[in-house]
């Protein structure tokens, strides 16, 4: 007997959405940068690699994760659009930057999903080609950014508690 | 005029600094955290005539720390940025006794313009 191809998980778009406008925003607004984003995508296999990635946990009527990763040339060339000045990359600094990124992003998109949910303090992982592996019980969907200086990726895995 | 930035990204204080700078002859001071914005506050017995505030932070957050500044000192303007937006955290935050609230991200004209509004109500009461 033949088995059904097992559907993929369902995920609620009014959960990305937010992701997608926040990306424009922030990146506008503290950067001066405008950015297209690309057909949100469920990811399905590990990888690509990044550089560097700031990720935030949501907990409360969310939960899950939400990373926000970059190669290092866009990073370097954001960062100092960001910050008014270049930083070294691989430094404190740097990484305090990257991690405000992903901080500003997340926020914003909470605040369009309007729940109570709560965010943490980022935490950025630094490290030349790395992967940042999932719980395989939540979904996760992958932004596809684009700016005049490169790519980049907003991964978002949450789900309602 | 005397500006403590608590923040714990120092990212967001060196934005901070940047653009209220502008505002005129600032002396800055900086905490990461609670804990420490209230170690510097008491550093400084001449006080502060603004802090800008965050919310999320380890160890003492923002809303901890505007409570337990307005527990002695009713007169230092206090702003909250933060990128929380919703309608009750800005409730709790005026209840806790916080003067304006500006949502992160923002632009350099729009953090400078809350701040003088800020300045400019105290001045008219």
């Amino acid at each position: 007997m033949q088995t059904a191809p097992a559907k993929p998980p369902q995920v609620d778009a009014k959960l990305i959405v937010p992701f997608v406008n926040a990306v424009r925003h922030v990146l506008r607004t503290m950067a001066g940068w405008e950015s297209n984003v690309e057909r949100p995508r469920l990811k399905q296999k590990q990888g690509p690699e990044y550089d560097y990635s700031g990720i935030i946990a949501f907990s409360g009527t969310l939960i899950g994760t939400v990373v926000v990763s970059f190669h290092r040339d866009l990073a370097v060339k954001l960062v100092a659009a960001f910050v008014g000045c270049e930083l070294p990359a691989d430094t404190a600094d740097f990484a305090d930057a990257i991690g405000e990124l992903a901080n500003l992003i997340v926020g914003a998109a909470k605040a369009e999903l309007g729940v109570n949910a709560s965010i943490s303090v980022p935490t950025v992982i630094m490290g030349k080609g790395h992967i940042v592996a999932r719980p395989s019980d939540i979904p996760c969907i992958v932004v596809p950014c684009k700016t005049d200086a490169g790519e980049f990726a907003v991964e978002v895995s949450i789900k309602a508690a | 005029m005397n500006i403590l930035l608590v923040d714990d990204s120092k990212t967001m204080r060196i934005i901070q600094r940047k653009a209220l700078a502008a505002l005129g002859e600032i002396t800055f001071a900086e905490a990461a955290d609670g804990v420490e914005a209230m170690a510097v506050i008491a550093a400084h017995p001449a006080g502060f005539d603004l802090i800008v505030v965050d919310w999320n932070m380890p160890n003492m957050n923002g809303l901890e720390l505007v409570t337990k500044i307005r527990e002695t000192d009713k007169k230092t303007l206090l702003i909250m940025a933060t990128t929380e937006a919703e309608k009750q955290r800005v409730i709790d935050a005026l209840k806790a006794g916080v003067n304006n609230y500006v949502v992160k991200p923002f632009t350099a004209d729009s953090l400078q313009e809350k701040v003088r509004q800020t300045l400019a109500k105290a001045k008219a009461a």
